[in-house]
């Protein structure tokens, strides 16, 4: 994933916040007029938005792999998003705060991998994970969130 | 700031009733779009579940209310989760926070579970705040 600029902005995080069902005033100064809109804590996780190639949001003339005419309008993508890839899962998510988020900020993020390690399934199997390690900076350069997130994937399925 | 000890815990209602239409409101604002979350035909006779079941980073939103209610979004210095079992429309959630620790610094560790009606714990997470 790569956001060159990810505008955090009161009215999104206030449609993000009636999305998790967090009714904080906090977060409604888009409608209040209130200054100083904090994010809420996921909130980064937006930036999938900003993001133009992700895969997990249709693409304007592109055929969509949801429902229309038939089940699916074509095969899943490689990777869902997640650090799985594949039929990978998304395992964990982690979150550190340098500084709060506020709407007015503008980030950017770089993503780049961090360890891998397999585990025995309980079902058999190797699982596999994988973190992604993604580092938002603020307009003047500041880190403001990094974000870990582990996939896992399951390999070498017996028989 | 918020004074807290060791050993305090909030208990919080995240909904009474997860409804497909909190999901699609999901997909919307955070852009993760999987028809697994929105799209029953798709998940069912595609994917092969019984259902569309809510995104992890929905249930780990949901359950930040906990954190934030309690200290401000402003005092959260570190939030991660683990996601444990796939929260269905029609369940109930309730997210359980607890103290497990305050440092010198005024820091609060806080180790925070959300379960389902049946009980079942659907994510276990872990934070830490500033309180003083």
């Amino acid at each position: 994933m790569a956001v060159e600029r990810f505008p955090i902005e009161a009215g999104h995080i206030m449609c993000f916040a009636r999305a998790i069902g967090d009714a904080n005033p906090a977060y409604y100064g888009a409608m209040t007029g209130a200054a100083d809109v904090p994010a809420p804590p996921t909130f980064v996780t937006a930036s999938a938005q900003f993001d133009p190639d992700y895969p997990l949001r249709p693409q304007i003339g592109e055929p969509w792999f949801g429902s229309g005419r038939e089940a699916s309008g074509r095969p899943q993508p490689a990777s869902t998003g997640g650090g799985g890839g594949g039929t990978g899962l998304h395992a964990e998510q982690h979150y550190t705060y340098h500084r709060p988020l506020r709407a007015g900020d503008v980030l950017h993020a770089t993503t780049r991998p961090g360890e891998r390690w397999e585990k025995q399934g309980r079902r058999g199997g190797t699982l596999v994970f994988s973190e992604i390690i993604t580092e938002y900076h603020d307009a003047s350069g500041e880190l403001v969130v990094t974000a870990r997130t582990v996939g896992v994937k399951t390999e070498k399925v017996p028989g | 700031m918020t004074l807290v000890r060791e050993g305090d815990v909030k208990e919080l209602v995240l909904t009474e009733e997860v409804t497909r239409t909190q999901l699609v409101q999901y997909s919307g604002a955070s852009g993760d779009y999987n028809p697994l979350h929105s799209d029953e035909r798709y998940a069912t006779e595609v994917a092969g579940f019984p259902s569309v079941f809510a995104h992890g980073m929905l249930t780990m939103g949901m359950t930040g209310r906990v954190i934030t209610d309690w200290f401000g979004p402003e005092a959260v210095l570190s939030y991660g989760a683990r996601f444990v079992a796939q929260v269905w429309p029609g369940d109930r959630l309730v997210a359980t926070a607890t103290v497990t620790g305050v440092r010198d610094d005024g820091v609060a560790e806080l180790s925070i579970s959300t379960a389902n009606q049946a009980g079942d714990v659907v994510l276990a997470a872990t934070a830490t705040v500033k309180t003083g």
